[in-house]
């Protein structure tokens, strides 16, 4: 009985007509057109970026200094040293104080205080990074003098949101249970959050860390007047110092055909960085915690 | 598993869970819980106290410029470093217009992308195709830069601003030599950028719209877009304005590709081929060659009000998304 009923209603329903159907079938078509659209820069960005990327790179990119200006050869050895000291001060700064704040936001922030702090890091990851970096001038260059410290701090200053806002809501996928277990065992809570909170919450963790170490890795603008650049080698935090980024922006704007292969070849660079950091860490994390189980 | 575990020892020392829990901590615990609550506090204010720390640094480093200026500095049109006149309307204009001009672009593409990969595609495409969208958001600025000046201008330059102008060349809109480096360039440019988080945004803000109001709209014999259009968008407006004045918010601080492409040249010009300049160009390009006090404090007070305006815009973003996704299982129903 039901089927008839069901049929019935099913004859009683008008056929939809020919301008409607022809409207559904064009709004189809607009979609995927705007799915080309997007995609197509995509492609456009990376194909151009691998194609003279590779082109551009050679042992002499990564081994030598530059070169005079108006000399050809050279590479950027210092700028990829210097980048790695300057995001090595800022993740020993930023990663400590991220996830801190990640592990105060999800164990002892459910008052007042952790929603201003919640809403703070939410500011701080919308500000931009120029402005990031004008405050960083004015705090530690203006009376002292251009160094990598102060570009680290502020890569610093933009990792911490990311880690701490990630720290947070990967410290509350772990069960309650598991704390209570430790509790009930007498572990103190300090322990209990250290070994048991976040050592089960580790991968998502490391995932959040990577995430704001990829976004900070390519930034230029904050570093344009912290670390200012540099044309020699430079392994001291408190001296201006060259970076990968820096490097490619100043060489993409010189009149120099040399020049401009380098800076693919140093974006070329910074892209095969970024993806390996996080691919890594994202391997060995997974493998890490399948040993675990 | 570390789940099962523990919880087997528990019931070992079932009995005395509670009375003994306090004890314990009491006696091996209670110091070293304090000093860790304190440090991870300290933690959470250190971001507070960077946040103000931001704040005083660019109001104190802009004071003198604030003194001598007033308001007009915001309405004057003239940057003159040599007679120290500065004032910012030009770079307002341009980071507005060439943010705008990035919206008008970026929003019907990562609309649509969206409500592909939500509704329309096939699921097995789905995932591979939000990540290769999201891999746009992960590209440094720099290398968009790059891109822009090797690609994206010359491109311009020879195609597209001269079609432009032999078909609408009549709006006033672009006139002028067809150089490439424009208020254009860094319009698509910023647009490219933006499309990743429009797009990201508002697919999540769909899939949280409740599966029922598809299949309700659906059951009144409505065609798959009237679906869309009725059930889903209509439902989705507020959350997917969140996400695009979001976009907004990145476009007017992007600062390293705009500076590459758009000219900096401090003029307020009605066509989009002429060169123009943008508040974070002006940072970027001028900051650490500004000689003399004003003109720091000039530059630190564009800052500021940078900061102030991205803070705005990034807070009423963020409120429309909130009141969207509020109470909803995200990603739960889809």
């Amino acid at each position: 009985m039901p089927e008839t009923v069901a049929t019935a209603a099913l004859h009683s329903v008008p056929p939809i007509s020919w301008s409607r159907r022809v409207t559904d079938h064009v709004m189809t078509g607009v979609a995927v057109l705007t799915v080309l659209l997007v995609l197509a820069p995509l492609i456009a960005i990376f194909g151009y970026l691998v194609y003279r990327g590779i082109g551009s790179i050679n042992w002499a990119f990564l081994t030598q200094m530059p070169k005079p200006v108006g000399e050809s050869g050279g590479g950027m050895a210092n700028a990829i040293v210097g980048s790695a000291l300057i995001l090595g001060v800022a993740s020993l700064i930023g990663v400590p104080f991220g996830v801190g704040a990640g592990i105060y936001l999800a164990e002892f922030g459910r008052n007042n205080l952790g929603r201003a702090i919640r809403f703070t890091a939410d500011v701080l990851n919308g500000v931009p990074s120029i402005v990031i970096g004008v405050a960083a001038y004015a705090l530690l260059v203006l009376h002292r003098h251009f160094s990598a410290l102060a570009g680290g701090v502020a890569l610093a200053i933009m990792m911490v949101p990311t880690i701490s806002r990630t720290t947070e809501e990967m410290l509350l996928l772990v069960p309650q249970a598991l704390r209570e277990a430790a509790y009930g065992l007498g572990v103190p809570r300090w322990r209990t959050t250290l070994s048991i909170t976040l050592r089960t919450a580790t991968s998502g963790v490391i995932t959040g860390v990577m995430l704001a170490f990829a976004r900070v890795a390519g930034e230029t603008a904050p570093l344009l007047f912290t670390t200012l650049g540099n044309t020699f080698w430079n392994l001291h935090i408190d001296q201006a110092t060259a970076a990968l980024p820096l490097q490619i922006y100043v060489y993409a704007n010189s009149p120099y055909d040399d020049w401009h292969r380098q800076a693919w070849a140093g974006a070329f660079v910074l892209i095969v960085l970024i993806v390996t950091a996080v691919a890594a860490v994202r391997y060995a994390v997974r493998r890490g915690t399948f040993g675990a189980a | 598993m570390p789940g099962p575990q523990p919880v087997e020892e528990t019931k070992v020392t079932a009995v005395p869970v509670h009375p003994a829990a306090p004890l314990v901590r009491a006696s091996g615990g209670e110091v070293p819980d304090r000093v860790f609550k304190a440090a991870m506090t300290a933690c959470g204010l250190a971001v507070l106290a960077v946040l103000v720390l931001i704040v005083y640094e660019l109001i104190s480093g802009s004071r003198l410029s604030w003194h001598a200026f007033g308001f007009k500095f915001f309405a004057a049109s003239d940057w003159d470093p040599v007679n120290e006149h500065f004032g910012a309307l030009p770079f307002i204009y341009g980071t507005l217009v060439s943010s705008l001009l990035a919206l008008t672009i970026a929003v019907p593409l990562a609309v649509g992308v969206a409500v592909f990969t939500t509704e329309m595609c096939p699921k097995a495409l789905r995932g591979p195709l939000s990540f290769f969208v999201e891999l746009l958001a992960a590209i440094p600025s720099v290398i968009y830069g790059l891109w822009a000046v090797f690609v994206l201008v010359p491109l311009l330059s020879h195609y597209v601003q001269p079609f432009l102008q032999r078909t609408l060349g009549w709006t006033t809109l672009f006139d002028g030599p067809p150089f490439g480096y424009s208020m254009l360039a860094a319009g698509i440019i910023l647009a490219i950028m933006i499309i990743p988080i429009i797009s990201s945004i508002t697919r999540e803000v769909l899939m949280v719209v409740p599966q029922h109001q598809r299949e309700a709209v659906l059951a009144l014999g409505a065609t798959r877009w009237e679906m869309i259009r009725i059930g889903v968008l209509r439902n989705a407006r507020a959350g997917i304005l969140g996400g695009i004045i979001l976009g907004l918010g990145r476009a007017l601080g992007e600062t390293m590709a705009v500076t590459m492409v758009i000219g900096n040249n401090p003029q307020i010009a009605k066509s989009l081929f002429a060169p123009g300049y943008s508040m974070a160009s002006v940072l970027a390009n001028e900051f650490s060659e500004a000689t003399g006090d004003v003109y720091i404090s000039a530059l630190i007070e564009i800052g500021l009000a940078l900061f102030i305006v991205t803070i705005i815009v990034n807070a009423l973003a963020q409120l429309l998304v909130w009141t969207v996704t509020r109470g909803q299982p995200a990603r739960g129903n889809a």
